[in-house]
């Protein structure tokens, strides 16, 4: 049993560094997704006329909503790496347990979501004046809410991968799934970010929740979808 | 024991039957030419036959494994070469190689040796596979079945694209691994090197396979 869960471990290393450095290579989080998350930062300052109290209260929901968009961005590229070329076929005839490539994607664009949660971080504290309170708050609530971003996208990435338009479906579908992600992140921040008196480390446990969940269905549905597509 | 046994298989693409009940039986050691025109079936019965589609009538058997039962099983065992090259073009084809090798659990140490016996240049190894021209792409997509040394060769028009040395150097590839007692598969739609390679030619027409042409 210990073997077999080297194996996987093994595999979900394999996939998670194969996306990442493909991801490095192509520079999609580096070059596109990072600029557009700071811009929309800077123009939820614009829209809300740079009013500092209401950009402060603001800022945990406006941070998340950002790191939502990244995720459409990142699933949407994690899926057209296996579709370019056929090139997802290797891994099928590779024989390997669709759960590690399941969990070696999902790994891989937690990462890069991680990578913006933590330049967006310091952004809404130079940009809207944030501060922050709890800082083991919300490194813990960031490590939970992109992994379960990341767990959600790579499995409903999958379900629309065979189809024609994924690119328009993906978030239509995507979106409301991930709404409770959204919630718990942005209420866990207002606790870390001090705007709000609620109790963050609860909502951090429901982030974990959602994870865990969605983390068990892709590693079972992700090799009939990979069939599929 | 047959490498390839399929009886009345069917294969819907949707609603379509891409195969509509058909027979075919491949040896160990045998290189079988499967000819026939756009649309006949051939790509679908060799992924059919890679495990890659689910058999919806007739019975099918690849390597002892049965197809209606367990095709994932046969997945480890074949090698495929389809239309595209199943290659991530930003990745140089050492690192596609080795990425196939350690998930298929071949040692990747071949890697070097198997690119050299293709003829990819070793200025190019490290090189993104997009920027490879299509002919070496095609290379090193078949450098990726050698490294895994398949029981089943399954091969998509594996002479296009290739110069002449190339051609020569697939054909080689070919009867080698046939005469170390694999099964191959060639599908094509035209004459070319892949009739000299045959030893047995059957057609396609349809989605079923005809009487031995040869």
């Amino acid at each position: 049993m210990w073997r077999d869960l080297r194996l996987l471990a093994g595999d979900v290393g394999l996939v998670a560094a194969k996306d990442l450095r493909i991801e490095w290579r192509a520079r999609t989080t580096l070059g596109q997704v990072l600029p557009f998350a700071l811009l929309v930062l800077v123009l939820f300052g614009f829209a809300l006329n740079a009013n500092r109290p209401t950009l402060e209260l603001a800022t945990p929901g406006l941070l998340w909503m950002t790191v939502l968009f990244a995720t459409v961005v990142a699933v949407q590229r994690s899926v057209a790496v296996e579709s370019t070329d056929g090139a997802g076929r290797m891994l099928l005839l590779s024989g390997m347990a669709p759960a590690a490539a399941f969990a070696g994607k999902a790994l891989a664009v937690a990462v890069q979501l991680l990578a913006v949660a933590a330049v967006l971080l310091p952004g809404v504290v130079l940009l809207y004046g944030a501060g922050i309170e709890s800082l083991p708050l919300a490194v813990v609530a960031s490590l939970a809410a992109t992994a379960g971003l990341a767990a959600a996208g790579s499995l409903l990435g999958a379900v629309v991968a065979g189809v024609r338009a994924h690119q328009t479906v993906l978030p239509i579908l995507l979106l409301p799934v991930v709404a409770p992600v959204l919630i718990a992140a942005t209420r866990a921040f207002e606790d870390a970010l001090g705007t709000a008196a609620v109790n963050g480390w609860s909502w951090v446990g429901l982030l974990a929740g959602f994870t865990v969940v969605n983390v068990a269905l892709g590693a079972v549905a992700y090799g009939p979808l990979m069939e599929e597509a | 024991m047959s490498a390839v046994r399929l009886a009345g298989a069917v294969v819907l693409l949707g609603r379509f039957p891409a195969l509509a009940g058909a027979d075919l039986s491949v040896d160990p050691g045998e290189v079988v030419l499967v000819r026939g025109p756009n649309g006949a079936g051939k790509s679908t019965l060799l992924h059919l036959c890679a495990g890659l589609l689910p058999l919806s009538e007739g019975r099918g058997e690849v390597l002892g494994c049965d197809l209606g039962a367990d095709r994932a099983a046969v997945r480890r065992r074949v090698g495929l070469l389809g239309h595209d090259t199943a290659l991530y073009g930003e990745l140089s084809p050492a690192e596609n190689l080795d990425l196939w090798a350690r998930a298929s659990r071949v040692d990747a140490a071949v890697v070097p040796g198997v690119l050299g016996r293709l003829g990819v240049p070793e200025r190019l190894w490290a090189v993104p596979s997009t920027r490879l021209s299509a002919g070496q792409r095609r290379r090193v997509a078949l450098a990726a079945i050698v490294v895994r040394r398949p029981e089943l060769w399954l091969l998509d028009e594996p002479h296009a694209g290739l110069d002449g040395e190339g051609r020569a150097l697939v054909s080689g590839l070919l009867s080698e691994a046939a005469s170390a007692g694999a099964a191959v598969v060639l599908a094509s739609h035209e004459t070319g090197p892949a009739d000299d390679l045959a030893t047995r030619m059957v057609t396609m027409a349809g989605g079923t396979v005809g009487v031995d042409a040869v």
